[in-house]
């Protein structure tokens, strides 16, 4: 029992894909368990929907294996898989009513009618359009529409929902309330779902786990949080979130400079006189008035420029310890009044040790 | 067992994908529709091409002869030493090389022949392969045989197939042959010209004027596709004729020739270029010439630089066309062309007139060579000029101008009077009693039974080939372009299957059917029994008319969602059934425009058919062609306009399906 629980519900193992003699996905392996909700997220062109598509048996990989509940489909077309899928593009089948959309999967399954009309109305009111069965899609909304294609891929009740890019077509203020209903159904039917998305925001409220890809490669997989606060490589931290980045040199483990300046970074595990690259998200640093004595990984700047974001200020700083690259803080409205910030002013700004991010100088490519 | 284990954990294993169910179903019947296209294309094509290479003619060489005129044999002599005896050669160059069907009789190798004379001959050939005939009993081991003299004259030497270019040759030295390539060439060049410029004319006051009558200016401009090309041919025998009404106004030049040719041939291409010039000038993005107007350049400077070249693409798309169409057309200049000699008639008079296949396949590979260049540069500019339009164009409106609009209106009745009095000219002409001498008016001329031709039983006919080809032909159509836009993997299967779609654009067709005559009629050819019937006059068809149906299938195929197929598939449904209730259903407008196009195309074409019916199978298009032959010009155009309104009401039916029917099987259109 408790051996299955911690069994993987979709093992990816090896998975390699090539279009000639471009190799889309190198080498790709891992995990998912059983209801989970987890993201591919990546710029465009990673490999994040190769990925999707290979697992469900569209466009299958040149190589390795994927093995769902125990099966291996690896090389089986997609009629022999168990999933539903929805594209950004709905693919809804203009000719039929909602009804008929989403009772398609049902029809060869020797199910009396009136079960069929049952299991639509349940579908319907799941996604929550109750009332547009007898509409045509071209008559619903793209938020209608997408809901219907939820419907329509959970119909067969599939052990797995892969959802390409489902809110990428829609305005900004559906997307992100469709954004929690999406959440909200997954949670509540426990299908396990894998979703495609180059939104970052998207994939840390909506995911369990993201994956994050660049270059047919993974670069991370971890949860929303640690993704964000613990990002395994300079590409992780510099594509989610904001992130001031500094050339320095490792001088000791736990230790590094950047240029003049001495930081203590507890996590950096570098060997003495490594290069490196030094990032800093900009909520990751404390401002405070000058004077007194400078704290641990504290120096002096001045405001260069402010910028207001509404709930933040976006304060650009200029310091000599950083030459001509400026660095960027955000402070809470509140905070920047309490100080008086203006343009000109001088500040002491010191990192947050345990914030600090330390990745070995990229490789030349 | 121990070195493939070392393999397999060396190296990744690599992924064979499993076909499902719809893979297999899917390659299957694209290898049906493949041979299909095979058999009735590419292997006919490949017979015509062997046969214009092949050569017949007798090697006198390889006969030899012995007479014994009562005092024993004489010397073995070869009929070519025999023939260097005589005088003057026995045979000339043209009989020796005459093709398949050349019979040589041995005894005018004997100036002194005579058949009640007692003497003796006899006969073998000199090595293996040579053959003689006795009567008709083929005789080709080298044994002598002996004949009396009355059994002798029954004997015929028989020529030898051998390839090269011997025909093409023949082709070139033969002057009243080859002068027609000039004047194809001729015709469908001028022709090109004239029709193009009036076309862009009608397209551009149709698309750029706010002149009234648009509507009805349309229609008549697309009249000329529903009736045979050599229906303009008949009224304008009938106009300018010997005994024509207009016939001063040629100033003494004859109709029939090249000017009947060119004006006929404007007639009935006008409509493929003005839909493609129309086309190209309705995609023209307005906030050009809001720019052009903004900077105050004079109307003439707009259209010089902002009209022209916008068209650029359809102008010469529309010339190629043109100029393939009247290249390839048999029906017009057979009945006007009179003594001006081109090659797709050319094709019919050696074939039919004087049955020499051979130089009919010469003939119809020359004739391959500008259609294929005009076809390949018209699927060059085809592709490039996808990229003039953008997704931020915005549509062109014209604004009233009161006397551009008149010229406009004034223009356009022009064109409708030409075609409209060329086929009234027609119909008047089938009602008349005996033109010119009674001109009241009668229906005897429908009377098709008692004129050559096939009466009305030809009529029947082409509606059974109609209906037959458009059934047929938009299935295996639609569905060939469904496998090829929609299939799953197999690229250099579908890439191959898209080049043979192509294909029967470029191919003219007379070349077509003498091909088939060719592939078909051989009596080696399992397929051998379908010749005669109307099942190779559909298959010929369809295959003839092939291009245009694939194009406009995918095109409809294109604007499908690339993920209905998956998401079919990931909902466990089989592809005929994702094909039955939702490709077809949504487009069905396209699979409707490809059945009356087959259907019209069917009822009206010439070139291909003319080589294939049978006395079983005369057509109504064929029939036109064969009663103005006999000189039965009347009920010629009387059938002649049976197949128009035939093919108006085919449009007619077709247009209340688009818009009645569909209008229910296509609500979803509608919000």
């Amino acid at each position: 029992m408790t051996e299955a629980d911690q069994q993987a519900y979709l093992s990816i193992r090896n998975l390699t894909k090539r279009f000639g003699t471009f190799t889309a996905l190198k080498n790709v392996s891992f995990d998912i368990h059983e209801g989970e909700f987890v993201c591919f997220l990546g710029p465009s062109g990673c490999g994040k929907t190769t990925l999707l598509r290979a697992i469900a048996g569209l466009d299958i990989q040149s190589e390795g294996s994927v093995i769902q509940a125990g099966r291996d489909i690896s090389a089986l077309p997609p009629t022999e898989r168990d999933f539903g899928i929805v594209f950004q593009s709905y693919a809804l089948f203009p000719n039929l009513t909602i009804i008929k959309n989403v009772a398609y999967g049902l029809e060869n399954q020797k199910l009396p009618a009136d079960q069929i009309r049952a299991r639509v109305q349940e579908l319907l009111n799941l996604v929550g359009l109750p009332e547009q069965g007898a509409k045509y899609p071209a008559q619903l909304s793209g938020g209608q529409q997408q809901r219907v294609a939820l419907a329509r891929a959970l119909a067969t009740s599939p052990g797995l929902l892969l959802l390409d890019e489902p809110l990428s077509a829609l305005d900004a203020k559906v997307r992100v309330h469709l954004r929690h209903e999406v959440k909200a159904l997954q949670e509540r039917l426990g299908v396990t779902t894998i979703m495609v998305t180059h939104d970052q925001e998207e994939a840390l409220a909506m995911a369990d786990r993201i994956v994050v890809m660049d270059h047919g490669i993974i670069e991370q997989i971890g949860t929303p949080q640690e993704i964000y606060r613990r990002p395994a490589s300079l590409f992780v931290a510099d594509f989610i979130g904001e992130i001031n980045r500094f050339q320095g040199v490792a001088t000791d483990v736990g230790k590094v400079r950047i240029g003049d300046l001495e930081l203590t970074s507890p996590r950096s595990t570098l060997a003495t006189d490594t290069p490196c690259v030094v990032a800093v998200r900009p909520e990751d640093m404390v401002l405070s008035e000058p004077g007194g004595e400078t704290p641990v990984n504290g120096f002096n700047a001045v405001i260069s420029e402010l910028e207001f974001l509404g709930v933040t200020w976006k304060v650009l700083l200029d310091s000599p310890v950083f030459g001509d690259s400026g660095l960027t803080a955000n402070v809470s409205v509140n905070r920047a009044r309490q100080m008086n910030l203006e343009q000109g002013k001088n500040l002491s700004v010191q990192f947050v040790a345990e914030h600090l991010h330390v990745f070995s100088m990229p490789q030349a490519s | 067992m121990t070195a493939s284990t070392d393999t397999a954990t060396a190296a990744a294993t690599k992924v064979r994908p499993k076909l499902g169910r719809d893979d297999w179903l899917m390659r299957m019947f694209m290898a049906v529709i493949g041979v299909y296209l095979l058999v009735t294309l590419a292997f006919p094509l490949y017979t015509m091409l062997s046969k214009s290479l092949s050569t017949f003619s007798v090697d006198l060489t390889q006969f030899a002869f012995q007479v014994d005129s009562g005092d024993g044999w004489g010397p073995e002599l070869t009929a070519a030493e025999l023939a260097a005896l005589l005088p003057e050669p026995p045979y000339s160059a043209a009989e020796i090389s005459g093709g398949s069907d050349t019979r040589l009789s041995p005894v005018d190798l004997f100036p002194d022949f005579n058949f009640r004379s007692p003497t003796r001959y006899r006969i073998r050939n000199v090595s293996e392969g040579g053959a003689f005939l006795f009567g008709s009993e083929r005789v080709s081991d080298t044994e002598w045989h002996e004949y009396v003299s009355n059994d002798f004259r029954r004997v015929t030497m028989r020529p030898r197939a051998t390839t090269g270019l011997d025909n093409y040759k023949g082709y070139f030295s033969t002057p009243s042959l080859f002068y027609s390539i000039y004047n194809s060439l001729t015709i469908a060049a001028i022709s090109t010209v004239i029709t193009v410029t009036i076309a862009f004319g009608l397209a551009y006051a149709l698309t750029r004027s706010c002149m009234p009558f648009k509507g009805v200016v349309r229609m008549i401009a697309m009249i000329p596709i529903l009736v045979p090309s050599l229906l303009p041919g008949i009224a304008l025998v009938y106009l300018f004729g010997n005994q024509g009404v207009l016939k001063e106004l040629l100033f003494g030049h004859s109709i029939y020739g090249p000017i009947g040719i060119v004006i006929g041939s404007v007639f009935f291409t006008l409509p493929h270029a003005f839909i493609i010039i129309q086309t190209a000038l309705s995609i023209s993005d307005a906030r050009l010439y809001e720019a052009s107007e903004s900077l105050r350049a004079s109307k003439w400077r707009t259209f010089r630089v902002v009209t022209l070249p916008a068209a650029r693409f359809g102008l010469i798309s529309a010339a190629f066309v043109v100029f393939n169409l009247v290249i390839t057309d048999f029906g017009l200049p057979k009945v006007i062309g009179g003594q001006y000699n081109v090659l797709a008639v050319d094709i019919y008079k050696q074939v039919i007139g004087q049955q020499n296949f051979e130089m009919g396949a010469v003939v119809s590979v020359i004739l391959l060579v500008p259609a294929l260049v005009a076809f390949t540069v018209d699927r060059i500019v085809q592709r490039r000029q996808v990229s003039v339009l953008t997704a931020r164009s915005v549509a062109y409106e014209p604004k009233p101008n009161r006397r551009f609009d008149t010229l406009c209106l004034i223009y356009c009745g022009l064109i409708a009077v030409f075609i409209v009095g060329l086929l009234g000219m027609c119909q008047y002409a089938a009602l008349v009693k005996f033109w010119p001498y009674d001109l009241s008016l009668s229906l005897s001329n429908y009377n098709f039974d008692r004129m050559d031709g096939g009466g009305w039983d030809s009529y029947w006919n082409s509606i059974e080939l109609g209906l037959w080809t458009a059934a047929i032909g938009t299935c295996v159509i639609f569905s060939g372009g469904y496998l090829v836009e929609k299939m799953q993997g197999f690229t250099a299967g579908r890439n191959a299957f898209h080049m043979i779609a192509m294909m029967p654009m470029a191919i003219p067709g007379m070349v077509l059917g003498l091909a088939y005559i060719f592939f078909f009629n051989d009596p080696g050819n399992p397929l051998n029994g379908i010749y005669g019937t109307m099942a190779i006059l559909v298959i010929c068809t369809v295959t003839h008319f092939y291009t245009v149906g694939h194009l406009t299938s995918l095109t409809a195929l294109k604007q499908m969602d690339r993920e209905f197929e998956s998401v079919s598939a990931s909902l466990k449904q089989p592809v005929w059934r994702l094909f039955a209730r939702v490709t077809v259903p949504v487009c069905l407008p396209a699979v409707l425009d490809v059945s009356v196009y087959m259907f019209v195309n069917a009822m009206t074409t010439v070139s291909a058919v003319i080589f294939l019916y049978s006395p079983d199978t005369t057509l109504a298009s064929v029939a036109v062609l064969n009663m103005d032959d006999a000189g039965d010009i009347a009920p010629a155009a009387a059938m002649g306009m049976m197949i128009f309104y035939t093919n108006a009401v085919a449009r007619l039916i077709h247009l209340a399906l688009s818009n009645g029917v569909l209008k229910r099987t296509q609500a979803w259109r509608y919000r």
